[in-house]
């Protein structure tokens, strides 16, 4: 399997990146670092006129503090953010998603921002960033925006992001006070894509209320979403809580159905992650 | 910048396990392609070639990754580690030695992928766990299925080493 002919373009800078997006928009793939893309073209499942590589632009590689988080670069390497103090100091449920990110192997060259722009229902750094309510930075030729991760992902392999837009950097929220986090996922084999995943915030004041909650869905439905729980705050922060509004998030979802796993199977999914995660960020919240 | 035409050739200039090697590479040819077909070296196999059987994983400044998902013209003036760099002077490194020891192949096709990952991997957590371990080898798939020989192997020699 080889990729088909393309011209490869090499960006050095960022605004080289950007006079290459706009010179090509849709007639490109951009290169990040290549787990999901490489594929795509070994397959020939994409044949781009152009591949715009954008690894050598050094300032998308890095991880810096931002005024209430963090913000990683587009290129910044999965093993850089899992190996990061300020990402497991300021952002733990990255932390903790981020090992069940592919493999060692894979996680040495796979991006930050690829993740996000490849939009695998699936995947796990997607559904962190919507867990958080994060954000993220996106650039064309003359022009800037940050979009919402509610607003970012619309479908199976489909975001918000136009034709010339790159996106630069993602926005984490970091920890809030009195908030417990937790993520966990359900794949065949270690590394392998999940069926189903979840990562949850709870907030939980001294009297062992909830006073704020979310709970981020991934490989259920074709996007990766925050259940709405909102009827929960004010509830305890219990086990009992927890199981129950797993179990009212499970009967929102519109899970997929695939020849493999089935809608039922994958809403079951839910109420059991569901509760793990939200029953072990309230234990942490008080902690 | 540097910009390619579909079906042109680019002078590519790396340094594998220590020399300096150069060859030419299209923009589509795969890094794996480029040291087996062009630097001729053969110990990296290629499986899968979509980047899931890790048999094609090399060294690339540093860090095992999958060369089958890297195009050889985004590696000109890099450092590479291939399994044929491993050995020094015809003498196996300990961690070849321990998988000799721990019957750790079998039909060795996954080897040379799985010498890299793991070499790596003691570099940069010396004193592994065998959870730890496990995981690294999540990435690499034995088709004979061979996977206790190579754990044991593997904490053999980080235990040799601390």
């Amino acid at each position: 399997m080889k990729p088909a002919p393309f011209e490869y373009c090499r960006a050095d800078t960022l605004d080289e990146a950007l006079d290459l997006m706009a010179e090509f928009g849709s007639d490109a793939s951009v290169l990040a670092g290549g787990m999901s893309l490489g594929p795509m073209l070994n397959m020939r499942l994409a044949r781009p006129a152009a591949v715009i590589d954008i690894n050598p632009v050094g300032e998308l590689a890095g991880i810096g503090a931002a005024e209430d988080g963090i913000e990683t670069g587009a290129v910044c390497r999965q093993v850089d953010a899992l190996d990061s103090a300020l990402v497991r100091e300021r952002v733990p449920l990255l932390a903790e998603a981020l090992p069940f990110v592919g493999h060692f192997q894979t996680r040495n060259r796979g991006t930050m921002g690829g993740s996000v722009c490849h939009a695998d229902p699936s995947a796990e750094i997607p559904l962190t960033l919507i867990a958080l309510d994060g954000a993220v930075v996106l650039q064309r030729k003359g022009g800037a925006r940050t979009a919402a991760a509610n607003d970012f992902f619309e479908g199976i392999f489909a975001t918000a992001r136009e034709p010339d837009e790159l996106v630069t950097a993602l926005r984490w929220p970091g920890r809030s006070a009195d908030t417990g986090y937790a993520f966990d996922e359900i794949a065949q084999r270690r590394g392998d894509f999940a069926i189903g995943a979840a990562a949850a915030a709870a907030t939980v004041a001294n009297d062992g209320t909830v006073t704020a909650l979310a709970l981020g869905l991934g490989g259920i439905e074709d996007r990766p979403r925050r259940a709405d729980l909102s009827e929960f705050v004010g509830a305890p922060a219990v086990p009992e809580t927890a199981a129950e509004a797993a179990a009212v998030a499970a009967d929102r979802v519109d899970p997929i159905g695939d020849p493999k796993v089935s809608a039922a199977y994958r809403r079951q999914l839910v109420r059991v992650l569901g509760a793990r995660v939200l029953e072990r960020a309230f234990e942490r919240a008080g902690a | 910048m540097l910009r390619l035409k579909p079906g042109t050739k680019q002078r590519v200039t790396v340094t594998v396990n220590g020399t300096p090697r150069g060859g030419y590479a299209e923009s589509r040819t795969l890094l794996s392609d480029f040291l087996r077909h062009e630097l001729k070296l053969f110990g990296t196999h290629v499986g899968c070639e979509h980047g899931v059987c890790g048999t094609c994983t090399v060294d690339v400044d540093g860090r095992a990754v999958r060369s089958c998902l890297r195009y050889a013209v985004q590696v000109d003036g890099a450092e590479i580690g291939t399994v044929e760099g491993l050995a020094e002077n015809g003498t196996l490194s300990p961690l070849q030695e321990a998988f000799r020891r721990h019957h750790a192949l079998q039909c060795g096709f996954c080897t040379a992928g799985i010498l890299i990952s793991a070499t790596q991997f003691l570099e940069t957590n010396p004193n592994p766990t065998e959870d730890e371990v496990r995981d690294m080898l999540s990435g690499h798939i034995c088709r004979c299925t061979g996977y206790e020989g190579m754990v044991r192997a593997i904490l053999d020699v980080a235990g040799e080493a601390s």
